[in-house]
């Protein structure tokens, strides 16, 4: 595929290019809480592909990732807003964010990088745990993240008088608040998709893939394997607090709440469904699972009133039923993911075979 | 020129001493051997001069600068590099692609590329199955992968740990064929081997380990024709 017809991959881009620019207005039409949950898909892609970077590339099963995502949200929080009287801008903030995530993923890997596996898994389950807690609890003796109440009134992105918590009219358009952070959220899903794009080819790709495989003969290869595992981490944990910055900003309103447990699982079940280590199949698996509980919302009643004549099963039971059921399914008969990369599509063919 | 030079080695696991004291010498262009039984501290002699085991005392010289206690993925940059017991190969990635990750050191593509075509030149089988996974080679083809990648850094001191281990005795006898067709090209090798007729057979030097410590050494003709290595390690009767 790739390189055959570089002028039709390129045209295919475009017209991708286009379909995503004009969107938000087609969404609007539907109602702008669709444009806000097509916002929150794109958050959910920019916590996978960081998660793909730690469990997909570098193999390492991480847990408690919503930990950064947290960490991102509340330096965000607690800089612009009423609680500490902070109102920093936006670009200054969302860095800062990144770089603290960046800062406790790299306290996160240090004293784990010899442990694999389930055992990581069960050690980074527990760091999501104790972050969340510590948000909960950190209201005394000082009141740092107001505990179990939240933060509120938080800023919104604002650009001088470009405010995105406001709606706006420009060439005849109208530009709602949620349909501003869709393009800020679309560019930046742009940049990490290229960086994680490069990353992968990169030899700093190659030296995760041989970190995954067998970890001494990496470093019989010359493979630094602590720095390459922390930088897993680092890096991971940066585009989860760069995405949780932008989710304060576009919520105004956060608590630890957002971030239990199942939060975490979440993002790892977008990761494994859509194809771990394919960067397209893991943005496929978050975009379908952000997107599908939603449609299913909006189609559940309906359907079952158009064929019982009137709705026999809770919505929001059935709902989740279905949403599991077809998580088993997806799994039972694309056991790589939707789009499986080469690696692990070799893995499976060679566990039949 | 010494190349390698080992004094007073101690490996400990735990409380147990695995090398007790193992004084050991490589000379540029040399192919040494070192012999034992199994559980003899062959294994972690090798493992401690590439930096995978940490020493627990002694030194070890390369090149004439003390590197015990550095990493091995920095020792590989200079050229030592060990082709582990049971070969470590990548299982998952293609035989092409496990040659590639051998040069990781490296940043000369061209040059890279050219030496993967000197490898496939030395082991054709490696080229005929280019393309398939290294989890679905045979036990001898995952072996000259493993050497063959190993190559890729251009080491200029290559430690073997048994390549001869679980192989065919018609593909034992190729395998160190190959050794010796490396070594003839310049490439210093420090053998480790239970084969240890063959394994002296190949060698100019050899040493003899047990329990922990080198109980022999001479050159690999004497060696073969001392009545105790015969009766140890070559499975003959004395007297």
């Amino acid at each position: 595929m790739k390189g055959r017809h570089p002028a039709l991959v390129w045209v295919g881009a475009g017209l991708v290019g286009i379909a995503l620019l004009a969107l938000p207005f087609a969404l609007a039409q539907a109602g702008t809480a669709w444009v806000r949950i097509t916002n929150f898909a794109i958050l959910y892609v920019l916590l996978a592909l960081g998660l793909n970077i730690v469990v997909g590339f570098a193999g390492l099963l991480d847990l408690g990732y919503i930990a950064f995502y947290a960490l991102g949200a509340y330096v965000y929080a607690l800089l612009a807003s009423p609680h500490f009287g902070l109102h920093l801008p936006f670009w200054l903030i969302l860095p800062i964010g990144a770089l603290v995530a960046c800062l406790f993923g790299v306290l996160l890997g240090a004293p784990t990088l010899k442990l694999r596996g389930d055992y990581l898994a069960i050690v980074t389950l527990g760091f999501g745990e104790i972050i969340r807690i510590f948000l909960n609890n950190l209201s005394q003796p000082v009141n740092i993240t107001n505990g179990p109440q939240g933060v509120s009134r938080i800023d919104p992105f604002r650009f001088g008088g470009f405010d995105f918590g406001k709606s706006e009219t420009l060439f005849g358009l109208a530009f709602s608040g949620p349909v501003k952070y869709y393009y800020f959220l679309l560019a930046m899903m742009m940049a990490v998709i290229f960086v994680t794009v490069r990353l992968q080819d990169s030899r700093i790709g190659r030296a995760w893939e041989a970190v995954r495989e067998d970890e001494t003969a990496a470093r019989a290869m010359g493979i630094n394997t602590t720095n390459i595992k922390l930088l897993a981490f680092a890096m991971g944990a940066s585009f989860g607090g760069l995405a949780g910055g932008m989710f304060a900003a576009i919520q105004g309103f956060i608590s630890p709440e957002s971030f239990v447990l199942v939060e975490s699982i979440m993002v790892v079940s977008m990761v494994v469904l859509g194809g771990m280590g394919n960067v397209w199949g893991v943005i496929l698996g978050a975009v379908l699972l952000s997107f599908a509980p939603e449609v299913l919302r909006y189609t559940v009643e309906p359907v079952q009133k158009s064929i019982f004549g009137k709705s026999l099963i809770e919505p929001e039971v059935i709902r989740m039923l279905l949403f599991g059921l077809a998580m088993v399914l997806i799994m039972r008969f694309r056991p790589a993911g939707l789009l499986p990369s080469a690696v692990r599509k070799r893995e499976l063919a060679e566990r039949k075979g | 020129m010494k190349l390698l030079e080992i004094e007073g080695l101690e490996v400990r696991y735990g409380g147990i001493r695995a090398v007790k004291g193992v004084d050991l010498a490589v000379d540029e262009g040399e192919l040494v051997c070192l012999i034992g039984a199994n559980g003899a501290g062959k294994s972690s002699t090798l493992r401690a001069i590439v930096g995978l085991t940490r020493a627990a005392a002694g030194s070890v010289r390369y090149k004439g600068a003390e590197i015990a206690g550095r990493p091995a993925f920095e020792l590989v940059r200079e050229g030592l590099v060990m082709v582990p017991e049971g070969r470590g190969i990548f299982a998952q990635l293609t035989v092409a692609e496990n040659l590639v990750m051998g040069a990781f050191v490296r940043d000369d593509a061209a040059a890279i590329r050219k030496d993967r075509e000197r490898i496939y030149a030395l082991f054709p089988r490696l080229e005929e199955r280019h393309g398939q996974t290294g989890g679905t080679l045979s036990g001898g083809e995952q072996q000259m992968l493993a050497i063959g990648r190993a190559l890729m850094s251009r080491p200029k001191l290559l430690l073997l740990d048994e390549p001869s281990m679980g192989l065919a005795p018609l593909l034992v006898a190729k395998i160190f064929e190959i050794v010796r067709d490396i070594a003839s090209q310049g490439v210093t090798i420090l053998l480790v081997e239970q084969n240890a007729k063959l394994a002296l057979e190949a060698a100019s030097r050899g040493y003899v380990m047990e329990s922990g410590t080198i109980t022999l050494a001479d050159d690999a003709k004497k060696l073969l024709a001392d009545p105790k290595v015969r009766e140890a390690y070559l499975g003959e009767s004395v007297g």
